[in-house]
């Protein structure tokens, strides 16, 4: 009843192409943005921010990363782990030969390198697709793991081998290291996903995401209506690589505030290719519903034992998770192959024409 | 100048100088190598015949060589347990069939490949669940596999054999002799072909696709109970299996993913690729390069043959 465009008139061009084309969705997106940078904020405790919202945009924002690549550009990369690593990596040597600049313009600056080593490795898709381009990022995954671990300049030879991040402030308010309030963090770490998936909206509706989608679709037909393939394909891997770097470096050191190399194993890059998946390729919106479900899902299963009062060993619920998750996931796949956007939309057209069923 | 004698002369002189260190890293890789070539041969079954890239077939090797030690620990006998192993895997292959490849047919590649992800998490939380995560030692003695080395005297020093590998090579050899009559010479074998071919063309002459589809999932299975078993007796079963089973990736790329001489050549190679550079020039960059270095390799490869060593020339039309 209140998701109706009866009345919205579209008198140019500009009204017909928005991105949100419907009132109410523009209202809803305003609601949104409301409750994430006032009323979280507000009521928020450490744990919600801490532990739920923050994790979740950044991942949010590395889904992002790889739904540009796999979802609009139709190149399948398991390397996505590696990229936020050198994100992450790029940022600390950043920061540490530069402490007086603000710490924020790293975080953003360290995706520039990742980008720089996603076009590197990027360079085979050009002669190849699918699963053997799949295979080859595993490549870029495995050798830049190893580089973490190998290499004691990348950490800064500290003794533990792991990252530790410095103590940096903005007009005397910490933002990174151990003194940074989680609210100061969650702020950071929002204006930045905020910022990145406007730029990343604008990029896909534009010329840049019609030539990725021709690409996709049909790489060889795209080529004959003049798309450059080799700029096309290595563009989105070096856009795809940006983003996964800065959530790479946000992750570290928005998130965690320390970590050894293990974090950006081939784990984290199958855990990025699910959320993609489940949350639906090349959609947006899509990303954050896939971070939502993989990342939010595994600590409600941890709770759920608990909250019943189940007496289970912690091993136990472990394996059982494992068990849920798998089974979850090829349900979502056999109910709805192309994920939690297109659901999200079917919803959307039922209420438009509510309460007729077409 | 110095550094440029590290990579191209000084391994090389290494060798020469020890010829029986040389012949046993050699033969380490070759068994490695096997070991690969029968995890991508698992794979290679799979996609040839449905088209799935079955991400799941490592932790089938973990899961399989788990329920045959499982239930020899139970009290079971040895023999009895390898078939109902079998079994297991044979009710596997159908499940798999009817609740995961019926439902997402004629669904994009990857939407498939993540299905087989979820696979992989229900089979690691199943795994664990009934058998428990601790690693297990495999029942060598039990299945009359022969244990011990034998020591081999010259090239100025001497090498020694793992009877087991001796095994395992013999063991696949006959499996992959097997399974080229089985596809060569029997009925089912020539159905199989032809879904790989074509699933259209096949449908179109009567060919049942699910019963194709279990079919090849079992023999899938049956590789992986094999290569579980080697594997087993070689260290012990364990869930990190399902890592290293991720080498046999490579090993696909190189030999091409619907070609099964592919998967075999493309093991070795990436086998006794990764153990030389390992040992002569692994030093030099610090050591560990075996982890990445058969990605390497492979990677090296496509950009020159795109299909692989054996695969079928990629043709594209609009």
């Amino acid at each position: 009843m209140l998701y109706r465009e009866v009345g919205q008139y579209k008198t140019n061009y500009a009204a017909d192409m928005a991105v949100f084309p419907i009132l109410q969705d523009r209202i809803g997106i305003g609601i949104i943005l409301f409750v994430a940078f006032v009323v979280f904020p507000l009521i928020g405790n450490d744990f919600l921010l801490n532990a739920v919202l923050i994790p979740f945009l950044i991942f949010s924002l590395a889904a992002i990363g790889l739904n540009l690549l796999t979802g609009y550009c139709g190149l399948l990369s398991l390397g996505t782990g590696a990229f936020m690593g050198v994100g992450a990596y790029a940022c600390l040597k950043l920061t540490t030969y530069f402490p007086q600049v603000n710490i924020v313009v790293w975080i953003l600056a360290s995706g520039f390198f990742s980008a720089a080593v996603g076009v590197l490795f990027g360079l085979p898709s050009l002669r190849i697709k699918g699963f053997y381009l799949a295979v080859a990022t595993l490549a870029a995954q495995f050798f830049l793991e190893w580089c973490f671990i190998r290499i004691p300049w990348l950490y800064n030879n500290s003794v533990s081998g792991a990252i530790e991040v410095p103590l940096r402030t903005f007009m005397s308010v910490p933002i990174t290291g151990p003194t940074a309030t989680s609210l100061t963090r969650y702020l950071t770490v929002l204006s930045i996903v905020v910022l990145m998936t406007w730029l990343a909206s604008n990029l896909v509706h534009g010329r840049i995401g019609r030539m990725w989608m021709s690409v996709r679709d049909m790489d060889l037909a795209a080529e004959l209506i003049g798309i450059r393939l080799l700029r096309a394909k290595l563009l989105a891997f070096a856009v795809s690589s940006f983003y996964c770097g800065v959530a790479g470096a946000m992750l570290v050191f928005l998130w965690y505030g320390g970590a050894e190399a293990e974090v950006f194993n081939i784990d984290q890059s199958f855990l990025e290719l699910f959320m993609v998946i489940i949350g639906g390729l090349g959609t947006l919106i899509g990303s954050f519903f896939g971070a939502a479900l993989i990342y939010i899902l595994p600590i409600a299963l941890r709770l759920i034992p608990e909250g019943l009062g189940l007496p289970l060993h912690p091993a136990t619920v472990e394996q059982l998770r494992f068990l849920v998750v798998g089974i979850l996931i090829i349900v979502f796949l056999v109910l709805e192959p192309n994920g939690l956007a297109r659901l999200w939309q079917i919803g959307k057209q039922k209420l438009r024409v509510w309460p007729f069923p077409y | 100048m110095h550094l440029l004698y590290q990579i191209f002369i000084d391994p090389f002189v290494q060798m020469g100088a020890a010829p029986d260190l040389f012949a046993q890293t050699l033969w380490d890789g070759l068994v490695a190598g096997v070991l690969y070539a029968l995890i991508a041969l698992g794979f290679v079954l799979i996609f040839k015949a449905s088209g799935v890239f079955n991400f799941a077939q490592g932790i089938m090797v973990v899961f399989a060589a788990l329920t045959l030690v499982g239930l020899h620990e139970h009290g079971v006998p040895a023999f009895l347990a390898l078939a109902l192993t079998v079994v297991v895997m044979f009710v596997l292959a159908f499940g798999v069939e009817r609740l995961m490849l019926r439902p997402l047919i004629n669904q994009a590649d990857v939407i498939l490949f993540m299905a087989t992800f979820g696979l992989t998490y229900v089979l690691i939380g199943f795994g664990q669940l009934v058998f428990g995560g601790n690693p297990k030692v495999m029942i060598t003695s039990d299945l009359y596999l022969p244990s011990g080395e034998i020591r081999f005297k010259g090239l100025g020093g001497f090498v020694s054999f793992q009877k087991i590998d001796i095994a395992a090579l013999i063991i696949t050899s006959i499996m992959v002799a097997v399974l080229a009559v089985f596809f060569q010479r029997t009925r089912i074998g020539r159905a199989l072909r032809a879904v790989a071919d074509s699933h259209q063309a096949a449908l179109s002459v009567g060919i049942s696709l699910e019963q194709i589809w279990v079919i090849v999932w079992f023999a899938a299975g049956v590789v992986a109970l094999t290569t579980g078993i080697m594997w087993g007796a070689r260290s012990e079963v364990s869930f990190s299996l399902q890592i290293i089973a991720l080498k046999a990736l490579p090993v696909l790329i190189l030999g091409g993913l619907t070609s099964i001489p592919g998967a075999i050549v493309g093991g070795l190679i990436i086998g006794i690729g990764e153990k030389i550079a390992e040992f002569y020039w692994g030093p030099l960059l610090g050591g560990g390069i075996e982890s990445w270095f058969a990605y390497v390799i492979a990677l090296g490869f496509l950009v020159f043959r795109p299909q692989g060593l054996f695969g079928e020339k990629i043709i594209e039309r609009i």
